[in-house]
């Protein structure tokens, strides 16, 4: 089957590629049999070509089934051949797939594997410190937590994703921080709130708020008020000291003179007691006449009265010095609490002072006592003498009734009066003696008694004078101690002040040279601000007066330029019409230059353009666009005018008649002949005559007669700018036949555009210079 | 005018083939009456030379515009 195909196409070959040059041999041949007979027979010649191109072809195509590049090379050398490969091997073998190297999927779970590993990990010592939160929840928070986990020794394994798993653990760490320190705050706080909240009683919490409150309260005084606190206590002392002192002194005083005039009149009621007893004794004792007796009588009386009332008065001073006493003793006593050390000395003497009236006092009282218990001792003599007197002055009267007490009147006596007086007085005595007697065996156990009596008084005496003494002991040693304390305490007082002084000294003459700088410095400041401010008003003073004259300058200025301003402004006006006058000139000269070019006739050019232009020239003198334009007009056009479109038109058929005749001819070809085949060619060829030129010219447009077609369109629509392009384009012999009528062409174009753009210039100026309202 | 110029030329052509060609006539006639006992070869050849040279004039002027020495130097 393959066989048969392949001889088919080997035939279809043959016939395709080699069809004319197996045309050849098979002649060859047939000439070479017809002329002699040779051995070789054509049918033979014929199997074997035959044979060998089969076997070529076979060939090839087995090669190129096995070897795609030998096929690829065969189709691209022979054409046709990769259709013949199509029909007996198939389509070309697509292009070898170029094989993907599997490493990125090797890679992929690898990394997957750690990162699950890590997360792992991660998740381990999150855990780890969640239990560690539980635990402990007043920790610190999490960047020290997330740090606590690496310092103790982790005890999941030691991996080598470890450090990987500490990172990602870290980034969770540091992903959690805003979450950590939440339970942390929140323990804290409750067990926190948890004891002040439960305070046994509401008053201890009140006093501890209180506390709380004060504490702050008194913790933040500022110095300020410290101080201040400090000067109305120091002050505070001094008005108590003072008061303090003025009081002390004034009991003092006050009790000083109620003690003094209690001792006075103790000493008084001492004296009087003393006088009252001796005058008693005296009385008692003296046997003297009976006027010195009833005056000792009236004067022991009155010696009496003294006494009492001295006593009284005596008795109620000391009151009122007791009294007194008592208050200095709470004055004092309030002094001491009073804790102010400057009043200690006064305390102190004031005390002392006390104390000595106290012991003078007691002294007194005790003398007074004495003194009285003698003049009882005496009055009660006296008063037993007394009773006896009376006694014997009553028996002498029961005797001698008619007597009366009187001891002056003795003399009137009788001497039974007398005799009886003595039996009486002798019987008396008996009695007495008798009395005398008994009174001296009771006297002895008396005396006994009393002396016991005494002792015992006089043991209380001496036990009440031991414990006086004692106290007063004490008191004087207590006094004494206080002063050397004080003494002590002045001295060092004094030492500490001398220092003080020194100290303050030192300090006075720092501050004196410290001060001594200041001024200076101060002074030279002071100097220097006043030279600033000198200077300041100088110049204060200076730009003031400059400013005045700088304002007047720049009003004279402004007035100046204002006017120069309107001059220069009505000068420009003058300029301004005057440059108005002159376009205006300008336009009306290009519009006479306009018209000019209107003149021109059916075949006739147009005036010649010279005046105009020179009236155009003289009208734009000082403009060099202008005057470039003006003088840009090409000569002719000036000398001889320029011919109009209409003439260049009707021109134009003519040239393009004359065109197509010559159309053949140009520097190769202008024999005479070729103007006859020329001639032919004009007449024969068929073009239309009027053929839209296109937009943009190319090699086969550069015919003669396409070109003549658009350019005489372009004529027929009034290009005559195109056309004259057109026109350009013509070369050889037709080229010359319309060179003239294109100069032309090119002298009214370059005129036109010339004045177009006079016209246009004209009409900008005018607009220009009109004035706007 | 450029135009008209082809026209001159071909006026001056036709003009001068016309006298040339009657002027060869002429001489050929001439020629041959006088010279060469009234053949008709020197009319011929009269004939001949001058519309060769009248085409050949013609011809000249037509393409004088092409040729790159037009001047004819004159002898000083």
């Amino acid at each position: 089957m393959l066989r048969v195909c392949l001889k088919g196409a080997n035939a279809a070959a043959r016939q395709c590629l080699c069809g004319k040059v197996a045309a050849h041999p098979l002649q060859h041949c047939r000439r070479y049999t017809s002329a002699g007979d040779s051995g070789v027979s054509a049918g033979k010649i014929v199997a074997a070509s035959l044979l060998t191109v089969g076997g070529g072809l076979g060939g090839t195509i087995l090669y190129a089934n096995w070897d795609p590049k030998f096929r690829s090379n065969v189709e691209k050398t022979v054409p046709y051949s990769d259709q013949v490969f199509g029909m007996t091997i198939g389509p070309p073998p697509p292009p070898p797939v170029i094989p993907i190297p599997k490493k990125p999927a090797k890679v992929e779970p690898l990394q997957i594997s750690s990162v699950s590993e890590a997360t792992k990990e991660s998740k381990q010592p999150k855990k780890e410190k969640k239990a560690k939160e539980a635990a402990a929840p007043e920790k610190p928070p999490a960047v020290e937590e997330a740090a606590a986990p690496s310092p103790p020794p982790p005890p999941p394994p030691q991996t080598i994703e470890e450090a990987s798993a500490e990172a990602a653990h870290i980034l969770s760490a540091i992903g959690e921080v805003p979450s950590v320190p939440a339970p942390g705050t929140s323990d804290q706080t409750p067990a926190e709130a948890a004891p002040p909240a439960a305070p046994p009683a509401e008053a201890a919490a009140g006093e501890c708020h209180e506390c709380a409150h004060h504490e702050p309260a008194l913790k933040e005084r500022p110095a300020e008020e410290v101080t201040a606190l400090l000067a109305a206590k120091d002050k505070a002392e001094q008005d108590t000291l003072a008061s303090l002192s003025s009081t002390l002194d004034e009991t003092l005083g006050s009790s000083a003179n109620v003690t003094m005039a209690a001792i006075g009149a103790q000493e008084a009621a001492l004296s009087a007691i003393a006088v009252h007893t001796q005058k008693l004794k005296e009385a008692m004792d003296a046997e003297g006449a009976p006027d010195k007796k009833s005056a000792q009588w009236r004067a022991l009386e009155e010696a009496l009265d003294q006494r009492s009332r001295s006593v009284d008065e005596a008795g109620a001073a000391l009151l009122r010095a007791k009294d007194e006493l008592e208050k200095l003793k709470a004055v004092i006593n309030a002094a001491k609490d009073s804790k102010i050390d400057a009043a200690r000395p006064q305390v102190l003497a004031a005390e002392e002072n006390l104390h000595n009236m106290i012991v003078d006092l007691d002294k007194v009282v005790g003398k007074v006592q004495a003194a009285q218990s003698e003049a009882k001792i005496v009055s009660q003599y006296s008063e037993l003498v007394n009773e006896a007197k009376e006694q014997f002055q009553k028996e002498l009267d029961s005797i001698t009734p008619e007597i009366k007490a009187s001891w002056k009147g003795l003399g009137k006596l009788s001497t039974d009066d007398l005799n009886s007086l003595i039996a009486h007085a002798h019987r008396r005595i008996d009695q007495l003696n008798r009395e005398l007697a008994e009174q001296r065996v009771r006297e002895q156990i008396h005396i006994e008694t009393a002396l016991e009596q005494q002792k015992l008084e006089h043991q209380k005496a001496l036990e009440q004078a031991v414990v006086t003494a004692l106290e007063h002991n004490r008191e004087e040693m207590r006094l004494e101690q206080q002063k050397k304390v004080e003494e002590v305490r002045e001295v060092m007082e004094a030492e500490m002040r001398t220092q003080l002084r020194r100290q303050a000294a030192a300090h006075t003459d720092h501050l004196r040279d410290v001060l001594k700088v200041q001024e200076q410095e101060l002074r030279s400041e002071a100097d220097e601000t006043l030279k600033n401010k000198m200077q300041e008003q100088e110049t204060h003073y200076r730009r003031m007066t400059q400013e005045q004259l700088d304002a007047f300058t720049l009003d004279m200025n402004a007035a100046y330029a204002r006017l120069k301003g309107m001059e220069e402004s009505i000068d420009s006006h003058v300029i301004a019409e005057e440059e108005a006058r002159k376009a205006h000139q300008l336009w009306l000269s290009v519009e006479a230059l306009n018209y000019t070019l209107r003149t021109a006739g059916a075949d006739a050019p147009t005036e010649p353009l010279e005046s105009a232009a020179a009236a155009v020239r003289e009208s734009c003198s000082d403009n060099e666009f202008a005057q470039a334009l003006a003088s840009a007009l090409p000569a002719e056009s000036l000398k001889r005018g320029v011919y109009s479109e209409a003439s260049l038109r009707a021109r134009f058929s003519d040239v393009r008649h004359l065109a197509r005749r010559v159309a053949l001819i140009d520097e190769t070809r202008n024999s005479l002949y070729q103007y006859f085949l020329s001639y032919l060619q004009a007449v024969l060829l068929m073009e239309p005559q009027q053929v839209a030129p296109p937009a943009s010219l190319n090699a086969d447009d550069l015919d003669t007669f396409k070109l003549l077609s658009y350019a005489c369109y372009s004529m027929e629509r009034g290009d005559l700018e195109l056309a004259a392009k057109l026109l350009n384009q013509l070369r050889g012999e037709p080229r010359r036949v319309a060179q003239d009528w294109l100069n032309e062409a090119r002298l009214t174009l370059e005129t036109r555009q010339a004045v177009s753009l006079l016209s246009a210039y004209a009409n900008a100026v005018g607009l220009g210079t009109t004035q706007a309202p | 005018m450029s135009e008209k110029e082809l026209g001159q030329k071909w006026d001056r052509c036709l003009a001068d083939c016309a006298a040339k060609i009657g002027a060869g006539l002429g001489l050929g006639i001439v020629f041959s009456v006088v010279f060469f006992k009234r053949r008709t070869w020197p009319i011929a050849f009269g004939t001949g030379a001058g519309l060769g040279m009248s085409y050949s004039n013609c011809q000249n002027d037509l393409r004088s515009h092409y040729l790159l020495y037009n001047t004819i130097l004159k002898k000083q």
